[in-house]
């Protein structure tokens, strides 16, 4: 029904198309038609220019009053501040530029349309022109290159210390799991040809030689204690797939045969950001669309959606296949002290392979 | 033919006997060659626009029953519903085809060929035999791409990047079978006919020119092709080794790009290979690519800006330094596309600086086309809004690169849709107004015929309008941090408030696909019932509109016209008409401007 609708709508759109242009070409006063823009034809087309300069500003400030809170709250680890400022510097300079050019472009193009008669300036060179032009995106470019370079480092250098806790995040398709390093601190060498031990049960190739590996735990649900480094080591065991955690601005992709990195510090709770504003306003938006969404489906004799409440997510963000699109993990971060009565908890690789 | 009278020692074909195969299928000559390319080109120009109109119809409503998935997926889409394998190959065909069969050879493969000979005065291109080789292999790497999309197990699938291990294998995705052996093989031979094609190019502008046509010159479109037709063979090879590598880890067990891989309850027996290293191949070749796409629409709509502002081109000297400094960085910017592959982070130091460099030369071009339209007598042909729109959308596509180009930045956005906002309208939306600008200048030269002018416009305003209805959104989608290539975000309550985003998107991209409709019955409408041309209906400079309308073999009856001053004498102080051609002498007392 909807593709019908859809058809029809296209069908009346292209005739509607076609008897406007009919309508322009018999209001057109009869004269000598050629296929040449003259003098009605430059005039019309300069104001739409001048009219499509508004358009652009017209739904960028649309977009952004309409859509502006769809955007991510603010970072939740300790390098994000540093990454929301130089995005927001990054779309200052962006949001200048754009709109003086496309203004520029648009108005000479409607001011400076043509007429018969009228003869164009020749202009052909000015090097200072070309000179100023340069240099000034010389400038700007290598303040953002070196401050941009200078966030990277500190991002991208990860250093192992006494307090920094280790996980290995593994992908495969289409789940992820975590494995902790359990009290010695250190991970146990591990490898895909070990993966049909143990019945199966040795789920992410723990070498059951390597005595380090014992006092792993292997789980389905990411826990990070608040306020403490972690270092991610990514492994993959199939195809290429990326560990994306939007709201720690965090990213790397997990690589089959080799081990990927990335660090970061979680500064915020599940529940603090579960009380953020912005969050709040962002969860209500939502239960409001489910509840919306869940009428037709009751109608149907389906199962309402269930209400939802944030969660930190980590997603694929790398194409790996039919279920791409449903490789997810929650994330949790919590208190330092909820974080040990959780891992207490979970069954090392010792215990598993019993 | 018959009409030329005059025969010389460089005017090849005129004894010929033409038959109809010689002359529309196997034809050697330039201008044929072109046609070939451009319809074959909009043939599948039209297959890549309408998966993406799929597409966008499952973005908006999935899991909704469709009844025109169904008549056109068949049992791919059951119960109307798309399958997301499907999905996966829509979006990995859609890419292929639009970047390398529409954006590279229906673009650069028309209009160097068709512009080369006639804009630097040479009777055919250094090859007439190479040409048409050249555009066979394309022909046959066109019909197997369309081929691989009837394969039982569906076409390939794994992105048009087709990283490996997911391309690599067949146990991780349906189409990583027959459909990607068949991408694989018509890729291999796409490349051997662009490589043929660009070095006839580079060896045609070398050799080829008239009398008087130094490389100063030279209309920036010549130079456009020419140094995308250098890229082109520093580059593409690259792919080849790439492709070639991937088929023998396929199917002769080799481990260049696979090591450690369980999957399907089996270990595979590859040791030692690295995915990173086809990411280093693929992109070596895949961000020159952008500018192979890119140069020419640039070049092309220098060429209109131009004409039809009836100036100068502002900035000539500066405007060939820009395309060569950004052909020279394109080369050694790829490492951008691989930030978070897992490289070593300080290359992501290296190629963030590099990257950003490139915006130096665009945003010199920008400013020279703006310049340009400073104070001219804008003749607002379809030709020139395509122009005026291509400057558009470069610019603002352009400036979102320098969030994605900066290594930091990229972390968080890298593969979300503000990516796929950006490209599209930088390089995507960018190349097709170029191709449609050339294609509304040109069509007089290639048809003899006049496109209609009014329909021209309202094709133009309703692709602008949605382009940017498209795009825009885009990049708020991707902030807000969803990745691309799922074929759903319903497995995401978070992303519930991004479902009606989704949807006008949709509707505008769908609106879009309708007004190409308008373009497509022009252009067939045009080449059998248009207006008949004048030889040079837009009072233009170029050697091109020298030559008579009719078509004929070695371009010129009589001698090649030689070159006396460059393109871009528009309005020039002290000549009565507003353009002055090329093959007009200096008049007594007239400086030629130094260039």
């Amino acid at each position: 029904m909807t593709v019908l609708l859809t058809l029809t709508v296209l069908a009346l759109i292209a005739i509607a198309i076609w008897q406007v242009t009919k309508i322009f070409e018999l209001s057109q006063t009869p004269k000598v038609i050629t296929q040449v823009a003259d003098d009605d034809d430059n005039r019309l087309n300069g104001k739409l220019m001048f009219a499509f300069l508004i358009f652009i500003y017209a739904l960028t400030l649309f977009s952004f009053w309409r859509w502006g809170d769809v955007l991510l709250p603010d970072a939740s680890s300790e390098h994000g501040a540093d990454y929301d400022n130089l995005m927001w510097i990054s779309f200052a300079i962006i949001f200048f530029v754009q709109t003086i050019t496309q203004a520029l472009l648009h108005y000479f193009a409607y001011k400076f349309r043509g007429e018969k008669g009228k003869k164009a300036y020749f202009y052909a060179d000015n090097d200072r022109l070309e000179a100023v032009w340069t240099i000034i995106p010389v400038i700007v470019l290598a303040g953002l290159i070196l401050y941009g370079l200078y966030t990277w480092t500190s991002i991208m250098s990860v250093e192992e210390d006494e307090d920094s806790l280790v996980i290995e995040l593994y992908a495969q398709q289409f789940n992820w799991k975590a494995r902790y390093s359990g009290d010695d601190g250190v991970l146990g060498d591990a490898n895909v040809r070990f993966l049909q031990d143990f019945d199966g049960k040795n789920q992410v190739g723990i070498d059951a030689t390597d005595p380090n590996g014992f006092d792993d735990v292997v789980v389905q649900e990411l826990h990070l204690p608040v306020g403490r480094e972690v270092i991610f080591k990514m492994r993959s065991q199939d195809v290429l797939h990326s560990a994306y955690m939007p709201h720690f601005r965090a990213q790397m992709n997990c690589v089959p045969g080799m081990i990927t990195e990335f660090a970061f510090v979680p500064v915020k709770t599940t529940s603090d950001m579960r009380q953020n504003p912005d969050v709040v306003a962002k969860v209500k938006k939502i239960n409001k669309i489910r509840v919306e969404n869940s009428k037709a489906l009751v109608a149907n004799g389906e199962e309402a959606l269930e209400p939802y409440t944030f969660d930190y997510l980590l997603l694929c963000n790398k194409i790996c296949g039919a279920s791409h699109y449903n490789m997810q993990m929650k994330i949790i971060v919590e208190t330092p002290e909820e974080f040990e009565k959780w891992i207490a908890n979970q069954q090392t690789f010792a215990q598993v392979i019993q | 033919m018959s009409t030329a009278t005059q025969v010389n020692e460089e005017d090849h074909g005129h004894h010929h006997k033409e038959t109809f195969v010689t002359k529309y299928i196997f034809s050697q000559d330039h201008k044929m060659i072109s046609k070939q390319y451009l319809i074959t080109g909009i043939f599948m120009g039209i297959i890549g626009i309408a998966m993406s109109l799929l597409f966008r119809l499952q973005l908006a409503w999935p899991e909704q029953p469709m009844g025109v998935m169904q008549v056109l997926l068949g049992k791919w889409a059951p119960d109307g519903i798309m399958d997301p394998n499907v999905y996966l190959a829509l979006v990995t065909i859609h890419g292929t085809i639009m970047v390398f069969f529409v954006l590279t050879a229906g673009l650069s493969g028309t209009f160097s060929n068709l512009l080369i000979p006639l804009q630097i005065g040479a009777r055919d291109m250094a090859s007439g035999l190479l040409n048409m080789i050249s555009y066979w292999m394309f022909f046959l790497s066109s019909v197997i791409m369309v081929c691989s999309l009837f394969v039982e197990a569906g076409p390939a699938a794994a992105g048009w990047t087709i990283y490996p291990p997911l391309s690599a294998l067949p146990q991780a995705q349906p189409g990583s079978g027959l459909g990607m052996t068949l991408w694989l093989v018509s890729m291999a031979i796409f490349i051997a006919s662009s490589l043929l094609g660009s070095l006839n190019y580079i060896v045609t502008v070398i050799n080829l020119r008239t009398k008087g046509m130094t490389m100063t010159r030279l209309p920036l479109t010549i130079w456009a092709f020419f140094v995308t037709a250098i890229i082109g063979v520093v580059s593409f090879p690259v792919l080849l080794s790439a492709a070639l590598l991937l088929i023998m880890d396929r199917s002769f067990g080799t481990s260049f790009f696979l090591s450690d891989i369980f999957i399907q309850g089996e270990v595979l027996h590859y040791q030692g290979g690295s995915p990173v290293l086809y990411e280093h191949l693929f992109w070596f070749l895949g961000h020159p690519e952008v500018y192979i796409v890119l140069l020419p629409a640039l070049g092309i709509t220098s060429e209109v800006i131009a004409t039809n502002a009836r100036k100068p081109i502002f900035g000539y000297r500066a405007m060939v330094a820009s395309i060569l400094a950004i052909a020279f960085l394109s080369t050694i910017v790829w490492g951008h596309h691989m930030f978070i592959s897992g490289m070593n982070p300080f290359l992501g130091s290296v190629f963030t600086f590099t990257t950003l460099l490139i915006a130096i030369p665009s945003a010199v071009k920008a400013f020279n086309y703006i310049t340009t339209l400073w104070k001219g007598n804008l003749q607002l042909n379809p030709a020139m809004l395509f122009s005026i729109g291509l400057v558009s959308t470069f610019i603002s596509g352009g400036l979102t690169g320098i969030i994605l180009g900066d290594s930091t930045l990229d972390i968080n956005v890298h593969d979300t849709y503000f990516v796929v906002a950006h490209f599209h309208l930088v390089m995507g939306i960018s190349a097709l107004y170029g191709l449609f600008a050339g294609v509304y200048h040109w069509f007089p030269k290639m048809f003899g015929t006049m496109m209609n002018k009014n329909l021209g416009y309202v094709h133009f305003w309703v692709t602008a309008v949605c382009a940017y209805g498209v795009f825009l959104p885009m990049h708020f989608i991707g902030m807000a941090g969803l990745p691309r290539r799922y074929y759903t975000n319903t497995a995401f309550p978070y992303f519930d408030d991004l479902a009606n985003i989704n949807v006008v998107i949709t509707v505008f991209a769908l609106v879009a696909g309708a007004a190409q409709l308008v373009f497509l019955y022009n252009f067939i409408h045009s080449m059998f019932y248009g207006k008949p041309a004048e030889q040079n209906p837009w009072k233009s400079n170029t050697l091109e509109w020298t030559a008579p309308v009719e078509h004929m073999h070695g371009n010129w009856p009589g001698e090649i016209p030689h070159v006396h001053r460059w393109a871009y004498d528009y309005s020039k102080p002290g000549h009565e008409a507003d353009f002055v051609p090329q093959n007009i002498s200096l008049k007594e007392d007239e400086e030629e401007l130094q260039h």
